[in-house]
């Protein structure tokens, strides 16, 4: 079976459309049953507060987070979740959240790691939908849970670990550090009023090109800017090339994925990874080169 | 000693299924009232901003009749659903209460409130809405 295209996000002219979809699909493909629609939030409480009829959660500290060490949920914790939110392989996984998609990319990100790559995100997240008016329900589905084979987590493509970041410095590779202009600049440890999360140097790594995240979505709804005015600010203004090998980072890794997905799905950029360890562990390592 | 409704809110709350804490949390977000246009009035000035807290918030102490503390918020974030609740159990169990007390709530507190499950972010925003009103309080002593 082909990809699904949602004809009405054609006019932002994304280089992979099929990665994208609308409120208004989404709300036509509430009982679809090879569509699971995932909120995923930063605000613990939005979901159980209202979510779109028939959609699960996937909470990105309880669910996608390894419980002890700082890593993701191991292959067979991801078959657990995957049966538990009742998709199989085939399932059209449709992720939103709050702060403009922020932690949906993170958790497409993620289930990209185990290979589920029939994952797209709502554009304009929870913002547009409440926006638009459209419904909210307090009713947790009733999922028939499923059986999910045992993926296999393969990273290379999409993850870079701080060793790759060092061999990428090597070859002056090209980096995108999508964190606040003062933490790119090392006035401050962590994003405007969030705490610091514990990084022992400000400053960003070297060569890295600073494109705050946001910069990629419309603040009134949430939804991404157009293929045109994306390529205007990355490739543009910051002289990347969609044949560039790329590197994104934030502080954890939560708001590269954004960029991420921008930057793979919207751009057309075929090598691109999302540092997770970001800040917070190039920050503390000894003797890593930084700027100012 | 914890001022007594804060006291009994955590001892409810400690007791209670994640699902039914959140549930609990919820209600408390609905009855969320932004502070009245006869105390402030938005943009709001920024010598009233919680440091701290990604939701935006505001907060205010207008001593009450008795000369005791009652607190107002404004949250400038239509999804910020916890600092609502927040909010709302700051207004519903520190208003009225002694300063001396309310300054010695321990921060830690509201992990038994949201639950451990907090994110580090989210977690330091909220403990800053009650940081806040512990220095407010402490500073009408």
């Amino acid at each position: 079976m082909g990809e699904i295209i949602d004809m009405a996000q054609a006019h932002k002219d994304f280089v992979h459309p099929e990665k994208i979809v609308s409120t208004e699909w989404v709300a036509e493909h509430l009982n679809d049953p090879s569509v699971r629609i995932v909120e995923s939030n930063e605000d613990q409480l939005l979901y159980s507060s209202g979510h779109i009829p028939g959609s699960v959660e996937v909470d990105w500290v309880n669910d996608l987070n390894h419980p002890i060490r700082r890593d993701y949920l191991q292959e067979e914790g991801f078959q657990e979740l995957a049966s538990r939110i009742g998709i199989t392989p085939e399932t059209t996984v449709v992720f939103y959240g709050d702060k403009s998609n922020w932690w949906a990319c993170y958790a497409l990100w993620v289930f990209e790691l185990f290979g589920h790559t029939k994952a797209k995100i709502m554009d304009g997240g929870r913002l547009k939908w409440e926006k638009e008016s459209r419904p909210l329900t307090k009713d947790k589905p009733s999922i028939q849970g499923t059986d999910y084979p045992l993926p296999k987590r393969s990273e290379k493509a999409i993850r870079a670990y701080r060793d790759d970041v060092l061999a990428h410095l090597k070859v002056q590779g090209k980096l995108v550090d999508v964190r606040s202009p003062e933490e790119y600049r090392g006035e401050r440890l962590h994003m405007p009023d969030y705490p610091n999360e514990g990084a022992l140097r400000g400053g960003h790594i070297p060569g890295a090109k600073s494109v705050p995240w946001a910069r990629a979505v419309n603040a009134a709804d949430g939804s991404f800017l157009s293929q045109e005015q994306l390529a205007a600010i990355y490739q543009q203004e910051c002289a990347l090339s969609p044949q560039d090998e790329v590197i994104a980072y934030c502080r954890i890794g939560e708001r590269s994925s954004h960029t991420w997905f921008v930057l793979k799905y919207l751009l057309g950029f075929e090598n691109v990874r999302n540092y997770d360890g970001s800040w917070t562990e190039w920050g503390n390592l000894v003797n890593v080169p930084i700027e100012k | 000693m914890l001022p007594s409704r804060y006291k009994e809110l955590l001892n409810d709350l400690e007791s209670l299924e994640q699902s039914e804490r959140f549930e609990l949390l919820i209600e408390f977000a609905e009855r969320f009232q932004p502070v009245p246009e006869s105390i402030a009035t938005s943009p709001y000035r920024v010598e009233n901003r919680v440091p701290g807290c990604e939701s935006e918030v505001y907060v205010w102490n207008i001593p009450d009749s008795k000369g005791l503390p009652k607190w107002y918020f404004a949250v400038e974030n239509p999804q910020g659903i916890s600092a609502k609740a927040m909010a709302v159990i700051l207004d519903e169990t520190l208003s009225g209460e002694s300063p001396e007390q309310i300054a010695q709530i321990p921060q830690e507190s509201i992990y038994t409130i949201f639950g451990r499950t907090l994110s580090m972010g989210k977690g330091q925003g909220l403990m800053s809405m009650l940081g806040v009103i512990k220095v407010l309080a402490q500073r009408s002593l």
